[in-house]
């Protein structure tokens, strides 16, 4: 594209557009669940739309696995991408920016600004690599309280996530239920599966393995250990769709996927059998291909922190293993979604945080949301989806940030 | 809103916990919500239906209740609702014990299949029932347990279950002093209160 165009291109309407994130640094120390302490820190933020004059209309965005505080619009004109909630976040979309004042942080342990294994320990002055603390999802929303703080927002209107990011919101609403008017959980769980973590596990190992990662210190040997990181993002992303996403996906010519002259039919890559170990099939090289662009962008020590952070995510061991009496303060309002081919957190994984719900007298809407693209379908736009959560968003606005609010 | 939800909301404690089992469009729980201050929670298939209770700001659950109700806790609500639902389940007997597990007393509504027209329908024509009221084809219908105000005296008597208040009301949802004389002739749309026995 010509210097020109690239400037004067026009981003989508129902988009922010241009942002730029803001880092915020934090002289506090942060007791971590770990016993660990972290003595300041930074964070980096974005947000989009407006606060307004009551500070009622602010709505906090929780991340999952991989992203980060660029949840929507683009930060450069060369941008091919917007960011990761586009379908989700925007001027009249589900999560209104003309009516909101989102606020999305990259977590503690990120690799996209906030500070992480990747970061300089101002201790050694060194990276921290291995010696950055593990994280939970407490500790991520006690950094987001001090966030709140800084920002002089005293409650949100909502607090918003999907798959980990829904897990931060089931935290807001268990330990900060004063803060928040309405907990937003989507796709997500009360806590692991023995086979989510057993997937879990094959991707650490993938990582700690790979002979350039080097006890995790590979930032400073200036090698990164892609090969254990683009295993590991292989392994997630099958876990991240249904099988009926990929038999769409793959199962049947389509012309206009990639280049032209590729065969595609019956999932051939290159029109016949190679008949050696070579990649045959365009799921092979979907697979390889989202794996290598991850492993490009992406810290391998935040992989592993991040899920860790998963694995011990159980809100219920503080209450004798019984997850209703950890909602028995959260009265605020819930609203949770599940999508009906997501076999990493599937629909009874949902049930069972709603049913928790109600024993513990919380008020509650539950929307099982019939999907093709398995846990990924929480970032696509699909129109049951979307609709609901807009007419969910237009109530929180109409009843708790309007001027009466 | 619909005359018979008139009837019912009268049933309804000021700040009271309802449960609506087949909320629809969550009218009956919104008019209930602004006007007894009632805390309430229904249940729904029909994604319409949700997006409109939704939309009327009623907490909405998405669920089926043929497969059970067992994540409710028992007298975890005042009062359960079943209005123009009944005869569409799967097993209406246990659905009501389960009703009044979970709720201290019920409230039925359902179109009362002795009331003369019917009658009058297949005595005279020998096919099942078609009407604006009741307008699908037996072979197309939701409705699989019609029964008659008779049998849910019988029902209620079999289940040891204490009939509170019963009403019957006509299509234009009005109340006659003919119909309390016959109900299940003259009745089209049987109301019931109940509670535990």
């Amino acid at each position: 594209m010509p210097q020109s165009d690239i400037m004067s291109r026009q981003f989508p309407k129902q988009s922010v557009g241009l942002v730029s994130p803001q880092l915020f640094h934090f002289d506090e120390e942060l007791k971590l669940r770990s016993g660990k302490v972290l003595k300041g820190f930074d964070l980096m933020v974005e947000s989009y739309g407006q606060l307004n004059a009551q500070k009622s209309n602010a709505v906090l965005i929780c991340h999952a696995l991989s992203g980060d505080h660029h949840a929507a619009g683009y930060h450069s004109h060369k941008d091919k991408k917007p960011g990761w909630w586009e379908s989700c976040i925007g001027p009249g979309k589900p999560i209104d920016t003309d009516r909101f004042f989102v606020v999305s942080l990259n977590n503690l342990g990120g690799c996209a600004g906030s500070t992480g294994p990747a970061s300089i320990n101002p201790q050694t002055g060194t990276y921290y690599g291995p010696d950055f603390p593990v994280v939970t999802v407490r500790d991520w929303v006690n950094s987001q309280v001090l966030l709140m703080k800084r920002l002089e927002i005293s409650c949100w209107a909502a607090v918003v996530g999907g798959s980990l990011g829904g897990m931060q919101v089931l935290r807001w609403a268990i330990s900060h239920a004063q803060s928040l008017q309405h907990a937003v959980c989507i796709a997500a769980a009360p806590k692991l599966s023995a086979q989510n973590i057993a997937f879990n596990e094959v991707a650490r190992h993938s990582i700690i393995s790979d002979p350039n990662f080097h006890a995790g210190r590979y930032l400073e040997e200036g090698v990164a250990p892609k090969q254990g990181l683009m295993l590991a993002r292989m392994v997630g992303h099958i876990t991240y769709l249904s099988d009926n996403a990929m038999r769409s996906k793959f199962g049947k010519t389509v012309e206009d996927f990639e280049a032209p002259g590729s065969n595609f039919g019956r999932d051939l890559r290159s029109g016949k059998l190679s008949y050696g170990f070579n990649v045959d099939f365009q799921v092979e090289s979907y697979l390889h291909y989202q794996g290598e662009r991850f492993s490009e962008n992406f810290d391998a020590n935040t992989y592993l922190l991040m899920t860790k952070a998963l694995d011990y995510f159980d809100p219920s061991v503080d209450y004798g293993g019984d997850l209703s009496k950890a909602f028995s303060e959260s009265d605020c309002k819930f609203l949770l979604m599940s999508f009906s081919t997501d076999w990493r957190f599937p629909p009874e994984r949902s049930r069972e945080l709603v049913n928790d719900l109600l024993k513990a007298g919380r008020e509650v809407t539950y929307l099982e949301i019939d999907a093709d693209e398995g846990h990924d379908a929480f970032l696509l736009p699909i129109p049951r989806y979307l609709e609901g959560l807009g007419a969910y968003m237009n109530q929180v606005f109409q009843k708790d940030c309007s001027n009466a609010a | 809103m619909r005359p018979d939800l008139e009837i019912i909301q009268q049933w309804i404690e000021p700040d009271s916990r309802v449960l609506d089992l087949g909320c629809g469009d969550g009218s009956l729980l919104h008019y209930l919500n602004l006007q007894k201050n009632v805390s309430s929670i229904g249940l729904e298939i029909d994604a319409d239906n949700i997006r409109q209770c939704i939309d009327n700001g009623v907490n909405v659950i998405e669920q089926n209740m043929d497969a059970g109700l067992d994540n409710f806790q028992t007298d975890s609500f005042d009062t359960v609702l079943l209005t123009q639902t009944l005869q569409a389940l799967s097993n209406p007997r246990r659905l009501i014990e389960e009703m009044l597990r979970i709720g201290k007393k019920g409230i039925v509504t359902f179109p009362n299949f002795g009331n003369w027209k019917c009658r009058l329908y297949l005595a005279s024509k020998g096919r099942m029932p078609v009407s604006r009221f009741m307008s699908h084809q037996w072979y197309d219908t939701p409705n699989i347990h019609f029964c008659t105000v008779r049998d849910f005296d019988d029902l209620c008597r079999d289940m040891a279950i204490s009939v509170l208040a019963r009403t019957v009301v006509d299509s234009q949802h009005q109340g006659s002093w003919a119909e309390r004389a016959w109900p299940n002739l003259l009745g089209e749309i049987a109301i019931y209160h109940i509670s535990r026995g």
